[in-house]
């Protein structure tokens, strides 16, 4: 089913639940600090199948603390999949209709190349592991794509982080990106975010268990630390409602002590984030973010980096996202429309923050599905079944 | 191997029913194939598709949410926004017509948002309701009120036929063709003139050149 005949440096390999592709040393990375990273593997699944003239083939782009299982279990961590509603069969990215791919990022901790992978001396790289970007995590993806046998990609799709990606990928490589949606993310991270993460990333490094970055030699996590700065981003992505409901509650009862705060805290749902998220890879991922600055990369005006660009794009912003809030999502609208893009933007009335995305909200699903079959029948894909 | 130069419009419903809206079809007309038409206040998305399924590229703007979305569900491009901020987002010559079809009126400064529109497109066509129209006299004449929502809700900015070639001249933009509507079908009683159209045009389909 999957060609690896773009690279011929590329092997397939399968272990431990996780099929990565890795690429020899000819085949290295080209960093946009100037580095090189070799060698590299990158973990993906893949979803579907790809129809005979590879046009149906989808690349969803996942968000910070999301891996390559976008539609099935994490059979590592046993995590049901994070986005069943978006991607699977009978859903918007319908896999009885389009071949979905999803990496692990670069720098991730799931399989591809990251701080926790093992450098030339065979110890975890940990802090000597280079600064990445956006744009190298993009970099990486479209290797993974050619060896592939991809061409063009049908839907680059993401959330948050993954937008970002999404964007870059419809800049970066116009004419290999037919559809772009972008949901919750913003063109440039905003200051508020970057405050948040800067807290995560202190907390991680405050953690004495950090031990410079070389806890894995020591064979402890920052645990603490990482459990922190997750919170903090969650903190981030909850809506109003519900920091408040949980502060009601709290006071409701009464008990409003430093050892019960502490027992209400778990209800922050972490879902084993510190056993399955190393925390390094939180680092090296927040900065990359941080720094992710498109209209930056091109003279100031993100305008600029949509022109001339056939690709379509819809963009998606939830009310009461205040991580990524619609206005954001608005500029990304107004810069596509300015690069002369044929866009959409659909903002969603909901009560949910970031997360929405992953919840239950059916305009969103019904405005997304209307996208992706549009642009379906625009590429000549067929409306129903599986591989042409 | 489907080539991405190769993008077609949007699927287009066969089966729906030509748009009920007699200026809708005026606009259609006027609109050259595969012109880029950008509708200001796309609404329900029925001038865009109308317009896609005679060949033009249209896409739209609109500020109601619940429209937004019905369109992009079906496959329609429109941004949500508001014209009277956004269009300062669109690039110079970058359609070759801009549309505000019953949307002029109801926007808080119709005058900076045709100035947008010249700018953004080669030509302008706006669909006015005609406030000068015989009934509409009739009833401030004898009843001593101006009757805004004769044809469509929501009109901030009632004007007249008259009116509405004035402020197009004041801006230095020629009338190329004006199309009166009763009805909802072209032409008026008596309509050959201005001052006749004034009188007896319910509404009115200007093609202007900035």
């Amino acid at each position: 089913m999957i060609h690896a005949g773009g690279a011929a440096a590329a092997k397939l390999q399968a272990a431990g639940g996780v099929r990565t592709l890795a690429f020899e040393a000819n085949a290295a990375l080209q960093l946009s600090s100037g580095e090189t990273l070799s060698p590299l593997s990158i973990a993906f699944e893949t979803y579907g199948a790809l129809n005979a003239e590879r046009t149906n083939a989808v690349l969803v782009c996942h968000s910070l603390t999301g891996d390559q299982f976008v539609a099935g279990p994490n059979p590592i961590t046993g995590r049901p999949a994070w986005w069943p509603r978006i991607v699977g069969p009978g859903r918007p990215i319908d896999t009885n209709r389009f071949f979905v791919v999803c990496t692990n990022v670069l720098g991730g901790s799931m399989g591809t190349t990251g701080p926790g992978s093992p450098a030339a001396d065979g110890q975890p790289y940990g802090l000597r592991f280079p600064p990445i970007s956006i744009a190298d995590t993009v970099r990486a993806q479209s290797m993974l794509v050619e060896a592939l046998g991809i061409q063009s990609l049908f839907l680059v799709i993401g959330p948050g982080m993954g937008g970002m990606q999404a964007l870059n990928w419809a800049s970066a490589y116009p004419r290999r990106v037919f559809a772009c949606a972008t949901v919750a993310a913003a063109a440039a991270q905003s200051a508020q975010n970057i405050a948040f993460a800067e807290l995560g990333r202190q907390a991680i490094m405050a953690d004495p268990d950090w031990r410079n970055g070389s806890y894995l030699q020591h064979g402890v996590r920052p645990n603490k630390g990482a459990n922190v700065a997750r919170t903090a981003t969650l903190i981030a992505g909850l809506p109003e409602s519900d920091v408040r409901a949980k502060f009601d509650s709290a006071r409701a009862k009464e008990r409003f002590s430093f050892a019960l705060d502490s027992a209400e805290a778990p209800r922050v749902p972490n879902g084993g984030f510190v056993d399955r998220f190393d925390a390094n890879s939180f680092l090296y991922l927040s900065r990359a973010m941080d720094a992710f600055d498109l209209g930056a990369d091109f003279g100031g005006r993100l305008a600029n980096a949509f022109q001339g660009g056939a690709t379509r794009h819809a963009v998606f912003a939830f009310t009461s996202d205040w991580r990524y809030p619609p206005e954001e999502s608005r500029a990304v609208a107004r810069a596509l429309i300015a690069g002369g893009a044929e866009t959409s933007y659909v903002e969603i009335q909901t009560e949910a923050g970031h997360d929405a995305y992953l919840g239950e909200e059916p305009a969103f699903e019904s405005a997304l599905t209307g996208f992706i079959d549009s642009a379906a029948t625009a590429r000549g894909l067929a409306l129903h079944g599986g591989a042409g | 191997m489907a080539q991405l130069e190769l993008v077609h419009p949007a699927p287009i419903d066969l089966d729906a029913p030509l748009s009920a809206r007699g200026d809708h079809n005026i606009i259609a007309q006027m609109v050259d194939d595969g012109a880029r038409v950008l509708d200001i206040g796309s609404g329900d998305g029925a001038l865009i598709t109308l317009l896609t399924r005679e060949g033009a590229k249209a896409r739209g703007l609109e500020i109601d949410p619940a429209k937004v979305h019905g369109c992009v569900k079906r496959g329609l491009s429109v941004v949500q926004g508001d014209a009277d901020r956004d269009l300062a987002a669109f690039p110079s010559a970058s359609f070759e017509y801009v549309v505000f079809s019953r949307s002029l009126q109801r926007l808080r400064d119709p005058e900076a948002a045709l100035r947008e529109a010249a700018r953004i497109g080669e030509r302008v066509i706006v669909t006015i309701a005609n406030s000068g129209h015989w009934s509409g006299r009739f009833e401030l004449m004898f009843g001593g009120r101006i009757n805004k929502a004769r044809r469509g809700r929501e009109i901030l900015h009632p004007m007249s036929v008259r009116d509405f070639v004035a402020l197009a001249r004041g801006m230095r933009m020629s009338v190329e063709r004006a199309v009166p509507l009763s009805r909802n079908k072209p032409g008026a009683p008596f309509a050959k003139v201005l001052w006749r159209a004034n009188w007896f045009a319910e509404e009115a389909v200007f093609l202007l050149t900035p």
